[in-house]
């Protein structure tokens, strides 16, 4: 699923590891409870990396999905 | 349900390369990211990481032979003047374009998610250097001062 109501978009296009997921916790700073967070990124490494953030962090990993060579997230702050 | 308790990270960081620099930063970045408290304790040659300027960080082509080279590059024209600028210059180069981040952006992280980065007063003394040499926020201390953190540590590394 590459769509879904969310209310804040991160761009981590063109960014390595560990930047996505750097990124990812600060947006997610900014977001209330319950908010969806979604990220789009092309480090192919991001999508175990984003997997182990959301297990470790409590923030559910509600969807992830890939787009041609994109790989898209979505996040639900805990 | 209760809270988990917070792991901790303790690194020592005794590496002054642009390649060893890489690792102690992005694993503490990474685990700050995921809640966990972290030390980094910079010793040896891994005190150039906490110099004002990061500038003087290179990566040697000499006795690096893993070093990935455009062309198959003999032991002794590595050894040549200028070949360490210029493997430096090219690491950085790919760096920029994969979108990796620079060691002074990643070290800013370490110190905006207040990893607790500890500069080695031994060595500062051994090699003459100067507390004003170093980055702002930094912490001076030694062996027992890491090690009464690295104790309780649930990952411990030597970089």
């Amino acid at each position: 699923m590459t769509t879904m109501n969310h209310d804040k978009e991160l761009d981590a296009r063109g960014l390595s590891c560990p930047l996505p997921i750097l990124k990812t916790k600060k947006a997610l700073s900014d977001l209330a409870s319950g908010q969806v967070l979604k990220v789009v990124a092309t480090d192919p490494g991001s999508i175990k990396d984003m997997q182990a953030f959301a297990n470790q962090t409590g923030n559910p990993l509600v969807s992830q999905a890939e787009q041609g060579k994109e790989y898209v997230f979505f996040l639900r702050k805990k | 349900m209760e809270e988990p308790r917070q792991k901790k990270m303790a690194v020592i960081a005794s590496k002054g390369t642009l390649d060893m620099a890489y690792p102690p930063f992005i694993l503490a970045t990474t685990a700050a990211a995921l809640g966990w408290e972290v030390q980094i304790f910079f010793t040896f040659y891994g005190l150039q990481l906490l110099r004002k300027s990061l500038k003087k960080i290179k990566i040697s082509p000499l006795a690096n032979p893993a070093m990935p080279m455009p062309v198959p590059m003999p032991v002794l024209l590595a050894s040549m003047p200028g070949m360490q600028s210029m493997a430096t210059t090219m690491m950085k180069q790919k760096i920029k374009k994969h979108g990796v981040a620079s060691l002074e952006d990643l070290r800013t992280m370490c110190l905006e998610a207040d990893i607790k980065m500890i500069a080695c007063q031994m060595t500062i003394d051994l090699f003459e250097f100067k507390q004003s040499e170093f980055i702002e926020g930094i912490d001076y201390g030694g062996a027992a001062m890491f090690l009464e953190f690295a104790g309780e540590a649930d990952v411990t590394l030597f970089i």
